[in-house]
């Protein structure tokens, strides 16, 4: 067994921290730790949709902003939307869109805003469990929670929730997000080196991965609104 | 999880969650064809699923879960608290925190009004809040009236928001809770079914305080006695 | 006038607020240093339920031509959508431009960072202190908000080093050098009353504020007034107010 730069296990994740309800002002929230990265989401509607342009009709459209705050990066990044941002905003809503009933309050909007602050690998994911945590915190009804983990491969062996210095080495990074319940996968993406067969142990390791954060996240909605 | 067995008649179902248990949404309540899904929940296969954040309610066959939160979704014949936010020529935009504005129109009010000689804003203006009852809501169409005779504008008094799900405690059975917490302070409230209550009175600050609790306590047993407790503790009428 | 504006400013003209407050009163505030790994500096700042956290990062630049040994300060505030239904996305508003040019002033007239000792090669190279505050929840009373965030971040940061061309963020050694803690009071008028940490309701009530920053020696540093107009008499019992306020804030600070 490889020993991984912290000393975790090759299926182990970093320590998990997951608040729900985190911010006063908005419908729903959550404030997720995966190790020192940091996100924290908030939901806001289902609400009138300005400009009414981007209305649809007969359903109500989810708007997701990802935004990586200037301080959370080693080297300070600028405040705004940049290419990288604009694609994990639309990967993020297509993560977490099969989970939703949008049919119900046409023309309006859930407006879904995720600030990282604090960024050591794992951003989207991070941002998409907090996410996920929001939105069943702001009662929008929904078939299933959505938890999100990357796994990928150093050298021989498989490992899930890479950070640090280990997504330099590795020779693929798969982020995903899954519907436990229903055993969906919402989020795919890889980036790398790695053969067919190979693919499948990552993929398996990162959905039974999403089961333990899945736990997580009840536990937060439970510890919010059952005291 | 607590699992328990139920006996029916015909055969075994499966509860793999209990009434008044929270739940998650997609938490499976119960694998059975024997029970029907009702408010927030949905069927998957033989499994009825909580679509919603909430607890469970068991009534009869009929599953559903009692949401913990949520906007306001209106309903015809609501009464709401709403805010004007714009006046038109035909009638008012107003605001009721609920997924779209609603309009009140000219018919909508008891006074006849010639629109050529008295502007609307005389009427309403931006800014007033009125207590006001749901006449349309179909699509994005949500309509209100002032016919009704409970219908007013406020005067004076405060606005105190909570979360509209939270609204049945703070009515309580046969309006038992909201009928204490009058009782108890002397003031006037009027409980708009979007959350926005209004209260009037010596002891207003008490009021809201009974109120938030209500709304933080929902969930809980003894609520009632709570609510008491705090209204006698705090200078209220015995 | 709205009757919530009304009933806010009818306690107010009687001293009191709707949370029970006196005039002078702060909420509770809670400071948490250190909040973000990777930032120079960090702090985590509540009043009540405004929330803020200020990242200070550093980097090496060039210096600004009329003061070529001398270190750069940038101050950026986002009113990020996540704070507020009222907030939106895109460009900076000029609520937040404001927020951040009043922080600004507030540390950069106080001269609260020795910036002369950030000076790597005169004319060349300089360190740059960004410092960015983040609104996480808003009710009210910002910019005093993120001037106590900021203030402590400062007061916290230690330096990355800069060896052969390179900033080494993992080997931080020194303290920033920062000397004073200016702090910032606004100061709300409400039907002819004054108060401090005002809540958004209040903000909406409010005839006018003034934010003074006030430097440890008692001297103010910045001003910033807001809303309607105010007398001679007036401002000056702003600015009392706001140096008895500053003294006990100032302390909060470590």
């Amino acid at each position: 067994m490889v020993k991984r730069e912290d000393g975790r296990k090759p299926d182990e994740m970093r320590p998990i921290e997951i608040k729900a309800g985190v911010i006063k002002n908005a419908d729903g929230s959550a404030m997720v730790k995966f190790g020192k990265t940091i996100a924290i989401a908030a939901v806001y509607g289902p609400r009138a949709m300005h400009p009414r342009r981007m209305q649809e009709p007969d359903r109500t459209v989810l708007r997701c902003r990802y935004s990586m705050v200037p301080f959370s990066t080693t080297d300070r990044c600028r405040p705004g939307p940049s290419r990288r941002s604009t694609e994990i905003s639309k990967v993020t809503r297509e993560a977490l869109e099969p989970a939703l009933f949008l049919d119900e309050i046409p023309k309006t909007v859930i407006d879904v805003f995720i600030d990282v602050i604090a960024a050591d690998a794992g951003t989207r994911t991070t941002g998409i469990n907090a996410a996920s945590v929001a939105l069943a915190d702001a009662g929008i009804p929904m078939r299933d929670l959505v938890a999100s983990v990357a796994a990928g491969k150093i050298g021989k062996e498989v490992m899930v929730d890479l950070a640090g210095k280990e997504e330099e080495e590795t020779s693929c990074d798969v982020p995903i997000a899954y519907m436990p319940r229903s055993k969906q996968v919402t989020l795919l993406q890889m980036d790398g080196d790695i053969p067919v067969k190979d693919f499948n142990d990552v993929l398996k390791m990162a959905t039974k991965s999403c089961e333990q954060i899945y736990k997580k996240q009840k536990e937060a909605l439970g510890e919010r609104w059952i005291k | 999880m607590t699992e328990n067995v139920l006996k029916t008649d015909n055969s075994q179902t499966k509860m793999l969650k209990n009434d008044k248990d929270f739940v998650v949404p997609g938490d499976e309540i119960v694998k059975s064809m024997e029970y029907l899904p009702g408010r927030n929940c949905f069927r998957e296969g033989d499994s009825l699923i909580s679509k919603r954040l909430g607890l469970v309610n068991i009534n009869n066959r009929v599953i559903s879960v009692i949401p913990l939160s949520g906007v306001y979704l209106p309903k015809v014949g609501d009464m709401v608290i709403g805010e004007v936010k714009d006046v038109q020529s035909n009638g008012w935009i107003i605001n009721m925190h609920a997924p779209y504005m609603a309009f009140l129109p000219l018919s909508g009010i008891k006074e006849f009004v010639d629109t050529s000689k008295t502007s609307l804003s005389k009427i309403f203006g931006v800014g007033d809040f009125l207590y006001a009852k749901i006449s349309g809501a179909s699509g994005d169409s949500l309509q209100v009236s002032m016919q009704d005779n409970m219908c007013r504008k406020f005067r004076s008094g405060q606005i105190v928001k909570i979360i509209s799900v939270k609204v049945p405690r703070v009515i309580g059975k046969q309006g038992s809770m909201i009928n204490l917490i009058k009782d108890k302070t002397g003031c006037r409230i009027n409980v708009g079914q979007n959350g926005f209550i209004w209260i009037e009175g010596e002891k207003e600050e008490l009021a809201k305080n009974a109120i938030k609790l209500v709304e933080q306590e929902s969930h809980t047993d003894g609520l009632t006695d709570k609510i008491s407790a705090l209204l006698e503790n705090k200078g209220g009428k015995k | 006038m709205n009757i919530q504006e009304q009933f806010i400013k009818d306690l107010a003209s009687k001293g009191n607020r709707n949370d029970g407050r006196k005039e002078k009163d702060y909420r509770e505030i809670i400071i948490e240093k250190d909040v973000i790994p990777k930032a120079e500096g960090s702090a985590r700042v509540k009043f009540g339920d405004s929330e803020v956290i200020v990242g200070v990062k550093m980097g090496v630049g060039a210096p600004f031509g009329d003061k070529p040994d001398s270190g750069v300060m940038m101050i950026g505030a986002e009113l990020s959508p996540i704070a507020s239904p009222d907030f939106e996305t895109g460009p900076p508003r000029e609520d937040s431009i404001e927020l951040a040019r009043v922080v600004d002033r507030g540390i950069r007239e106080s001269k609260m960072i020795d910036l002369e000792k950030l000076c790597i090669e005169k004319g060349e190279k300089v360190w740059m202190v960004f410092i960015d505050i983040q609104i996480i929840n808003h009710d009210g009373n910002l910019i005093d908000v993120a001037a106590l965030a900021a203030v402590t971040a400062l007061h916290n940061s230690k330096m990355p080093t800069y060896e052969k061309d390179v900033v080494n963020y993992e080997k931080k050694t020194k303290k920033l050098p920062v000397r004073f803690k200016p702090i910032t009071i606004t100061v709300a008028k409400i039907s002819g009353k004054f108060f401090v940490d005002t809540t958004l309701e209040e903000e909406n009530a409010m005839d006018s504020r003034v934010s003074v920053a006030i430097k440890d020696d008692g001297n103010i540093c910045a001003v910033q007034k807001g809303g309607d107009s105010l007398t001679e008499s007036e401002i000056h019992q702003i600015f009392d107010l706001a140096s008895e306020k500053a003294k006990e804030l100032r302390k909060l600070i470590n």
